[in-house]
């Protein structure tokens, strides 16, 4: 299905950055720090041109810079999104894909679903959902804290949310796959026919929710009017697609991170036990220590930023978890310290896109964390050389093999 | 001492009713908005300041 492209190695990051690089995907952050030092603006001609801020400054001002940048797509890949597909300022999956002035519309639409609210009365649904994930492992020397864990959390309670049948789970972790992770194919229109699975099964959705509305997402979205009108079809299946893709690999990621942070920091996790009244300040520095998001953007039309000679069309990949790490910014950037009471981290992003479900990842990871230390107060990694790392924008252990300690 | 949200910046991020319950709040959006009229007793101006720190928008401000 995706176009065979044979990568030759990186040289030099400055010049030609590749976020999918294996050593870029197993350790970015000597590199960013790096690229911090020398640039701070890294370029690339991969997929076709773009370029990487590396530092706090230049992500916060591309983020809140919707004059010069388009979120008309969010993930770098080697094609870019032709005439057929929408334009701004809707995009495929609004809002995330949309310009002012549309984005607005489109984000008030859903934020009173993430605000916290609604949100906060979903806890005792995903601690009894943690709860029993555990319980199916129990007794096993060796956990897994993704595989047996974390990957199960976010498309449960996401899917919960949309109103989709229950057991689905294992395919939107394909469609999650399917969006973010077929980068490299060039040719735009073999790129949405991967697709066809997830709009056909939201099509079904659609249906059933038509024949059956009830109080979810789904009929929300369906009944939902702007200024008299329902939303066109492609609306209600890209916000849908925005909510099942970003509500999932993301939250994973953070929960995996966090437990990988505490596998391999034992003082760390013998605190937390020790001060549950830590956990705020803790969740807060999972976040930026691991920001497991990196968003994209393009240039609008051809212009200077800092000295960069930026093209129509080129990619910003715009890197929250480098900025996150800029010593500037923060004291002991390269260090997690779990009671830092000080912490204006961008793991969520910044401006008119921070992450609408920034309440829902949070209350996920926080209790996440929560009961997975409450059930096992003592692990560590059983096998260090196993874990792998997501490739691409989402950044987070797939497998991580964890010891449960007595 | 008053402390302010310019509703302009906010985005929701949350990090001030989560920190300050006592000072704010969020509105159906999830945008925050200050509690009363904001004025801040001595306790309460330490916690504001935690939240007018912890902004990622820079939203908040305290004001003699």
């Amino acid at each position: 299905m995706t176009t065979e492209i044979t990568k030759v190695p990186v040289s030099d990051f400055a010049t030609d950055w590749d976020h999918t690089d294996p050593t870029w995907v197993s350790d970015p952050y000597p590199i960013w720090e790096d690229l911090r030092e020398r640039c701070p603006v890294a370029r690339t001609e991969r997929f076709g041109g773009g370029w990487f801020p590396a530092t706090h400054e230049f992500v916060s001002e591309i983020a809140n810079d919707t004059d010069h940048f388009t979120s008309r797509t969010v993930v770098v890949g080697n094609g870019r999104p032709g005439e057929e597909a929408m334009p701004a300022p809707i995009g495929v999956a609004p809002p995330i894909t949309s310009d002012p002035p549309f984005h607005q519309i489109a984000r008030r639409l859903i934020l009173p679903a993430f605000a916290p609210r609604p949100i906060n009365a979903l806890e005792g649904r995903i601690r009894a959902l943690c709860s029993r994930l555990l319980d199916n492992v129990s007794g096993h020397e060796i956990v897994n804290g993704g595989t047996d864990y974390a990957q199960f959390i976010p498309p449960s309670v996401i899917s919960t949310m949309l109103g989709f049948p229950e057991g689905d789970e294992d395919l939107f972790r394909d469609f999650v796959h399917i969006v973010l992770e077929g980068i490299d194919e060039t040719d735009m229109e073999k790129r949405m026919e991967t697709f066809a699975p997830i709009e056909e099964y939201f099509i079904r959705q659609i249906e059933e929710h038509q024949a059956n509305p009830r109080d979810d997402l789904t009929s929300y979205l369906l009944n939902v009017e702007i200024e008299g009108n329902k939303l066109a079809p492609e609306h209600v299946f890209g916000t849908m697609l925005l909510i099942l893709v970003a509500g999932i690999d993301t939250t994973w990621s953070a929960i995996g991170a966090s437990l990988y942070h505490l596998a391999t920091h034992p003082d760390d996790l013998a605190r937390l036990v020790a001060e549950p009244d830590l956990m705020p300040t803790a969740v807060e520095e999972f976040l930026r220590f691991y920001a497991p998001v990196t968003m994209a953007r393009l240039v609008k039309e051809d212009f200077e930023f800092h000295g960069c000679p930026m093209k129509k069309d080129d990619w910003i990949l715009l890197g929250f978890p480098a900025a996150n790490r800029d010593p500037d910014v923060f004291d002991d950037a390269d260090q997690f310290v779990i009671d830092r009471a000080v912490n204006r981290h961008l793991a969520f992003g910044l401006g008119i896109h921070r992450c609408a479900g920034s309440n829902l990842a949070r209350l996920e990871l926080r209790v996440a964390i929560e009961e997975f230390i409450k059930r096992y107060p003592k692990f560590e990694l059983a096998e260090a050389e196993s874990v792998t790392w997501a490739q691409g924008q989402v950044r987070g252990p797939r497998n991580l093999p964890l010891r449960i300690l007595n | 001492m008053k402390v302010s949200i310019d509703a302009e910046r906010c985005q929701g991020h949350g990090r001030c009713f989560s920190l300050a319950p006592s000072l704010f709040d969020a509105d159906d959006l999830g945008n925050g908005f200050v509690l009363g009229d904001g004025t801040l007793s001595a306790e309460s101006l330490e916690l504001a300041r935690l939240a007018e720190l912890n902004c990622p928008e820079h939203a908040i401000s305290i004001e003699e």
